[in-house]
């Protein structure tokens, strides 16, 4: 042990190679004979495939081949990673999801692709796909969750007349809702869409598959979150190529924000094609592609309600959600508004009853999964907004409304962790400290004069709150496998000790932005008291590292990091060993500290490198004890981990335009344990940035025809520096009692807490300007604003 | 068609395509892969380089566009990259944490040093202004914009003055004619 990295700003050990343009993501490999892949897609949301006539596009000089639906109708689809079934028990509605569409059959959603071109370049690939003639029978479509499940709607799957994927309910059995609603002294009622976006991470998605007929064996660089997880379903579900035959590497990746965890159809065709053709073969996705064809996040439509007793105390809470899952079901959609979104509807309050009543739906559209939050974000955005516009409607200050209702302090150590009636036990919380160091941080008493003062000006001023929790850290494969996940949950980490005593440590988690070649290594080089400069870090290829489940839901530290620090217990175990038979004492007798065993009370000692030396030319040896200092291990968390936090938006709306300002963004999080403050602030500000995104800018909008109308960056509206102020932040800390490193996790708390922050900002600003209006569709443009001003 | 045109202070010459946007040209031709392809709609900034001296979208101008004009891109912007120096920018993003996924961060700090080139202390806001054609979606700019004000802080005055000092290669105005 020393104490010299952990809880330090230490700076990126990988920013060199990314600031002097050495970073070595997907697209910028290239192989030797790699060809190049172009899709041929569907320009409607719902269309039969009358025929196709690829003549031309076949002759052009430089065109390997082109490959159809009807060329790969024996492959399976891609496959659903979590199963949710009805609430009568019927089986959750699984259609296949071809690798491409075959003559006669439906594309279900624009950019559902026909054919796959192959060619000698990308341009040439791009070229011939214009010259294919696919004749299409337009059918109408549905875009909307709302519309689909009205009488009459266009069906997107003929077996599924309904268009519902499975229905879900959680919490306390309804009557007893209802009954503590009808009982309420006030109900607050919210009817909201909670809008799809479109998860945009910089890097678009690029695949290169590569077959060696000398080895039978594939590789498949990936721009992805989780490259054994790809591997594994598109081995053992799509192609049925045995996993050891089969490398997945995911390089540098440039962002993900969940849209990068799922297995696209895109992956596995390269891959195959790869060995049908006997050279590599790339896909490169262009923007107006990605926004296509890569998971959404949200659309959710919803009717909330809150019922409070005559002195505020929440008594109920009662929820009716249509949440749209696509066309298809993708890698974890099922989960994200079941058992990531209902299971946080206890928020932060003692409500005593609660219940949630979910269905969701096909339509013509792209698949939607999780986006950074995944759920939580959908939960914490309808307990917030309630908690906000409640106190506005009895009159009541949000701030005050919140400490009367939160759940009281515990710390899952000397008192159990908090039982929610929605599943989950909370392991350790503590919420009043991170909202009375934002009220603090907000000046909030200076702050309503201060409103008072703007409403009589031509701005408007107003203060929105929110305080979440979030379940992240997942999972405990038991639980998430009794829930449906058809994978488990834990990290695997491998701690290789080298002769000269410098270390490798191979991780299942995937670093794309997180900072892990330098948090892991902080821990890392702390645990064992050596310097970080001999700790590497090695992880997104499953070639040299055993195995994975990649990084997701705020878990590589939590869950990744804890594997590493058992694979650590287990050097330093057997390192004592070592050294006890070098320094002829009892193991009992030694300590490590500062990278040596130290015999208690003397100045005998023998530093990490000799014992890892000893390991390996193992002369003077412990009998019985095997040579080498290299361990593995799984870890398999007890409980997810839940941070929280406060967030707090202050806006200014200008009456004339109604053009709203986010003047002021203050966040308050407590993440448990603190590796790496710099990290940990700037993973809270990017989530903050995409929350805000969605309140302010950012929404995929559908029209009659299921057509995504906003699909480039001229048309989707990305937060960008002119549109944000600096960001205030502090932190609390309450360390999760379950895991080693007492870590909670911190990749999604910014996007999960400030979107209800800033909408109940502009809401509040209103009121202070007589517009009693309850709700404003996100994004809240302008025009928006300004209509919500009119009434 | 050939085009002749100097990048990172070499003088190349190359037959291309007509077609052939500059940054496919920089990232298959010269394999300077630091420059990045993020959007279709010259938004997203990630393949901001330089074009005498000014930042360029090098997606939305032909390789032909450049023939006879200096290009300097993110591998040849420290100026003496080979031997692993690092222009202030680039120091500045990594004491700052100003780059997560690194995705947009070279078309940040080529976008940025155009900036400092013009403006040796710029404000919060006028960093902010500047950065309006460049995505990211990691950090919420906060750390981008501290970390060019750390370069404008710690930026010795003649690297700010001309860029061309170490291409060795004149200002054209070539660019004027794009």
């Amino acid at each position: 042990m020393s104490n010299k990295f952990i809880g330090q700003s230490i700076k990126r050990v990988e920013d060199k190679r990314f600031i002097t343009g050495k970073g070595r993501y997907t697209d910028d490999i290239v192989l030797p004979g790699m060809l190049h892949a172009h899709f041929v897609r569907s320009p409607y949301a719902h269309a039969r495939v009358v025929s196709i006539d690829m003549t031309e596009a076949k002759a052009m000089p430089g065109v390997i081949a082109i490959y159809t639906g009807d060329d790969v109708a024996h492959i399976n689809g891609v496959p659903c990673g979590w199963q949710v079934n009805f609430r009568n028990g019927e089986t959750m509605r699984e259609p296949k999801h071809p690798m491409l569409i075959p003559t006669g059959d439906t594309a279900k959603h624009a950019g559902d692709a026909v054919a796959i071109i192959i060619a000698e370049t990308k341009a040439i690939a791009t070229d011939a796909a214009e010259s294919v003639v696919v004749e299409w029978d337009e059918l109408p479509a549905v875009a909307s969750p709302a519309d689909a499940l009205k009488p009459g709607v266009p069906k997107v799957h003929e077996q599924f007349p309904d268009n519902t994927a499975f229905d879900w309910s959680l919490g306390n059995p309804i009557d007893e809702v209802d009954a503590a609603m009808a009982a309420a002294a006030h109900v607050t009622t919210l009817e909201f869409v909670n809008q799809r976006v479109v998860p945009n991470a910089m890097e678009p998605r690029a695949y290169i598959g590569q077959y060696d007929e000398v080895s039978d064996k594939y590789t498949l660089y990936t721009s992805t979150q989780n490259p054994h997880l790809i591997r594994l379903l598109m081995c053992a579900f799509v192609l049925g190529i045995p996993e050891h035959k089969v490398r997945v590497v995911g390089p540098d990746v440039g962002g993900g924000f969940g849209s990068k965890i799922f297995h696209y159809t895109e992956e596995a065709l390269v891959t195959w094609a790869s060995k049908q053709i006997g050279q590599p073969v790339k896909w490169t996705s262009d923007r107006s592609e990605a926004f296509l064809m890569d998971a959404h996040g949200r659309d959710h439509v919803t009717k909330a309600e809150m019922g409070f007793d005559k002195d505020g105390n929440v008594m109920g809470l009662r929820i009716k959600t249509v949440a749209n899952m696509g066309a298809y079901l993708s890698t974890f959609a099922p989960a994200v508004p079941t058992y990531l979104h209902g299971t946080l509807l206890q928020g932060l309050y003692v409500t005593p009853k609660i219940n949630i009543d979910m269905t969701c739906v096909f339509t013509h559209t792209v698949a939607v999964d999780a986006y950074r939050g995944a759920g939580r974000p959908e939960a914490t955005y309808l307990l917030e907004r309630l908690m906000d516009l409640a106190a506005l409607e009895m009159g009541r200050d949000p701030a005050e409304l919140r400490f009367q209702n939160f759940i009281p302090k515990f710390d899952g150590v000397t008192e159990p962790g908090y039982q929610t009636q929605v599943a989950l036990q909370y392991d350790s919380g503590d919420y009043a400290p991170v909202l009375e160091r934002g009220l603090e941080m907000l000046g909030y008493k200076d702050f309503r004069a201060e409103q008072k003062k703007a409403a009589k000006t031509n701005k408007l001023l107003g203060v929105g709150f929110s305080t979440y929790v979030e379940a992240c850290g997942i999972a405990p494969s038991a639980v998430v496998g009794a829930l449906g996940a058809r994978a488990g949950l834990y990290e695997s980490a491998q701690v290789r000790v080298q002769p000269t005593g410098k270390v490798s440590v191979f991780t299942g988690s995937h670093s794309h932005g997180q900072g892990h070649e330098t948090t892991f290594v902080q821990v890392v080089a702390d645990k064992l008291g050596i310097p970080m400069e001999d700790v590497d870090l090695i992880h997104g290829d499953s070639d040299t590292v055993a195995f994975g489940m990649g990084t997701y839901g705020s878990r590589s530290l939590a869950v990744g990091g804890s594997a590493i620090v058992k694979s650590i217990d287990k050097v330093l175990e057997k390192g004592a060993k070592i050294a006890a038979h070098k320094l002829e004492c009892a193991e009992g007798d030694l300590e490590y500290a500062d990278g040596k065993w130290t015999v208690k009370g003397t100045d005998k000692s023998i530093g990490f490198g000799d014992v890892a030396l000893t390991a390996y030319v193992p002369h003077v040896y412990p009998a019985g004890l095997e040579p080498g200092l290299d361990f593995s291990s799984f870890y398999d968390p007890a409980n997810f981990t839940y941070p929280f936090g406060c967030h707090i938006a202050v806006v200014e709306i200008d009456k004339e335009t109604g053009k709203t300002t986010l003047k002021r963004m203050i966040a308050v999080d407590d993440v448990g344990n603190v590796i790496n403050p710099m990290i940990v602030d700037g993973q809270i500000h990017g989530g903050l940035t995409q929350g805000i995104g969605q309140a302010l800018f950012e929404g995929a909008i559908y029209d009659e025809n299921a057509q995504l109308t906003n699909g480039t960056y001229m048309d989707y509206c990305m937060p960008r520096a002119d549109d944000l102020p600096m960001f205030e932040t502090d932190r609390r800390t309450t360390p999760c009692p379950h895991n080693p490193l007492g870590v909670k996790g911190a990749g999604e708390a910014g996007a999960i807490g400030s979107t209800p922050s800033v909408v109940n900002a502009v809401i509040d600003a209103l009121w202070s300007g007589g517009h009693k209006v309850k709700d404003i569709l996100m994004p809240m443009t302008p025009e928006r604003v300004w209509r919500a001003m009119q009434n | 068609m050939q085009i002749n045109l100097t990048v990172n202070g070499k003088a190349r010459k190359t037959d291309v395509e007509d077609r052939t946007l500059l940054v496919d040209y920089l990232r298959e031709n010269l394999r300077l892969t630091g420059t990045h392809v993020g959007c279709d709609t010259s938004s997203c900034g990630a393949c901001t380089v330089h074009l005498d001296g000014v930042a360029v979208k090098s997606c939305t101008l032909l390789a032909a566009q450049a023939d006879g004009c200096v290009v300097l891109t993110i591998e040849g912007l420290a100026p003496n990259a080979s031997a692993g120096e690092l222009h202030p920018l680039q120091e500045g993003f990594k004491e700052c944490h100003g780059l997560q996924c690194g995705f947009c961060t070279p078309g940040m700090i080529m976008t940025a040093a155009d900036l400092l080139s013009r403006q040796r202390n710029p404000s919060e806001h006028d960093i902010r202004e500047a950065l309006e054609g460049n995505i990211c979606r990691c950090t919420g700019y906060h750390n981008i914009v501290k970390a060019i004000q750390w370069a404008a802080e710690h930026t010795p005055a003649p690297l700010l003055a001309d860029h061309h000092v170490w291409t060795n290669e004149p200002a054209t105005a070539a660019v004027a004619a794009v």
